[in-house]
């Protein structure tokens, strides 16, 4: 336990060593939360109310967005690339002999990134969104624990989605074209271009079960106060479901991959 | 890379009897990286589809999400969907033709921190030529075709009442366009050169000026409109001239012939970009690795 805490902290200070990228992303997250921002205002000046949030909601939701958006890595990128990397070099050979999970080192590493990320690219843009917006930010302290919460078990889903991902590259050697996939699915159906809640009919009730609704969504919709009692238990129960089937494919796809690689002989 | 090096002092003599402009050789150039390229993705031309579809696909979802909105709404803006969608197609076009002429300049902060822009240097080849072309990927066509399917899409639905001025004001815009992109692209590569890990700040010019060429200028606060029309002269790319064709009004109570400007908008903002370049080549300072 000791040594994944130290493993997280790593990943933390890893991305804390990028000062200027750091403050580069935060002015992007922000050109781009402003971009959006008036999108939403527009599309809600016309529909007020529209899948349930008033103007300042929906603009809050943007910004979340933003503040997100590398927390739980709606686009994907980061560890792995590099787990890409390793399994098609063949390095992978030596992780798998070190007297660790290597499941569970990856996601201790990746929360690290991910309080980092929350930290140093999620603030930032949200006050600057709020001194030029109307945004909602919730009153009771709880609110903020249960939102802490619902994006912890989203940087969980997150991490799952992209382990498997990685994984694919033993059989593909190649990861790019998965990696776009996953690219691709992040960015439409976390509701990082539109809430899920605005997607009509059944593709919105799809959208809404799949896994990355974890990543956003719920984080954004535990934030505006819409889940509480039960309904956030729901919610929470949602997540970590997600988390906890995908952990499992990840952990058996490893376990036929890694005999795998004992064949090629590394 | 070798190739190229062969190709270029292969042509040495060739040079020294008949000296060639900057200007010709760094096209010259250009093309042979490009084409170097070009051989190398097509190896592997699973991969290139592959690729080529998922950059169809990613910009296309950019136009779903707008035809979801109008799911909910008949105007964004006081603008209809097939309004937007001219927006949208000759904003796509614009960017994508530039990100596949000069968008691999956001690779340079990388390499100015790894030391690999020392290479380039000592070769008889323009840097920005070497730079732009670097890594030159056909399968950025993808956001150009999109583009263009969407604007294909808004020229047929709309009742546009064509005369030989908007006739002529379409393809102009669209070269214009790309041209003004492609200085932003290069304004950012210059920046790159003092901000070395600051390629986000690029992209927030280059995706994010596309992203808000997108929807017309009337959803955005005033103050916005007047920056990119002003400063950063994107509104130039398609809203001016997008807004001509729709018989619009023009926000900022900007005077009708202000819609054919982009060509002369482009050539200052590239004598902007290339003093830029210039500037930031000139405070290079190597890593020494």
């Amino acid at each position: 336990m000791r040594l994944y805490a130290v493993v997280a902290a790593g990943g933390f200070r890893r991305y804390a060593t990028y000062r200027i990228e750091t403050a580069a992303g935060v002015f992007t997250n922000t050109v781009f939360g402003f971009i959006l921002a008036y999108t939403y205002a527009a599309l809600w000046d016309e529909r007020p109310q529209l899948g349930g949030y008033d103007m300042s909601q929906a603009l809050t939701y943007v910004w979340l967005g933003q503040a997100l958006l590398m927390t739980c890595v709606m686009m994907g990128g980061g560890f792995e690339n590099e787990l890409i990397e390793r399994i098609r070099t063949g390095d992978i050979a030596v992780d798998l002999y070190r007297p660790v999970d290597l499941q569970l080192w990856w996601l201790a590493g990746d929360l690290g990134r991910a309080a980092f990320h929350l930290l140093g690219r999620g603030i930032v843009p949200m006050v600057l969104g709020s001194l030029a917006f109307d945004l909602v930010m919730p009153a009771s302290p709880g609110t903020w624990v249960a939102f802490l919460v619902a994006v912890a078990l989203g940087v969980v889903v997150s991490f799952a989605l992209r382990y498997l991902v990685a994984l694919s590259a033993f059989w593909l050697m190649d990861g790019a074209g998965v990696a776009q996939m996953s690219f691709l699915a992040g960015m439409f159906f976390s509701g990082m271009l539109l809430p899920l809640n605005l997607f009509p009919g059944l593709l919105g009730e799809v959208a809404r079960a799949l896994p990355w609704s974890a990543l956003l969504q719920v984080p954004a919709d535990v934030f505006l106060g819409k889940h509480t009692g039960w309904g956030l238990v729901r919610v929470y129960a949602f997540q970590a479901g997600w988390a906890l089937v995908l952990l499992l494919a990840g952990r058996l796809v490893q376990s036929v991959a890694t005999r795998r690689v004992v064949v090629q002989g590394g | 890379m070798a190739e190229v090096v062969d190709a270029v002092v292969g042509d040495a003599p060739d040079a020294v009897f008949v000296p060639r402009s900057r200007v010709v050789e760094g096209v010259r150039a250009y093309g042979l990286i490009v084409a170097m390229w070009l051989r190398s993705t097509m190896a592997y031309r699973a991969s290139f589809v592959m690729m080529a579809l998922g950059n169809f696909a990613a910009t296309a979802f950019d136009f779903v999400t707008i035809v979801l909105m109008f799911s909910h709404v008949d105007v964004l803006g006081g603008f209809t969907l097939p309004e937007i969608a001219l927006l949208y197609g000759s904003a796509g076009m614009a960017f994508g033709l530039a990100d596949l002429l000069m968008g691999s300049m956001d690779r340079l902060g990388q390499r100015v921190r790894d030391g690999t822009l020392d290479t380039l240097l000592v070769r008889p080849v323009p840097v920005i030529a070497q730079v732009a072309a670097d890594r030159f990927a056909l399968r950025r066509l993808g956001r150009v075709s999109q583009g263009l399917l969407v604007f294909g899409y808004a020229l047929v639905t709309l009742d546009i009442g064509w005369t030989v001025a908007k006739v002529v004001l379409v393809p102009l815009m669209v070269l214009s366009g790309a041209a003004i992109f492609s200085a932003v692209f290069v304004a950012g590569g210059a920046f790159q050169f003092v901000a070395q890990d600051a390629s986000q700040v690029q992209n927030s010019f280059t995706y994010g000026g596309a992203t808000l060429l997108q929807y017309p200028p009337s959803v955005f606060a005033t103050d916005l409109v007047r920056g990119v029309t002003f400063v950063v002269p994107l509104a130039f790319v398609n809203w001016l001239p997008c807004l001509y064709v729709l018989g619009r009004d023009y926000p900022l109570g900007l005077p009708d012939w202000v819609a054919f400007l982009p060509p002369l908008v482009a050539g200052v903002c590239w004598v902007g970009a290339g003093l830029a370049w210039r500037a930031g080549l000139r405070a290079y300072r190597s890593t020494g690795s």
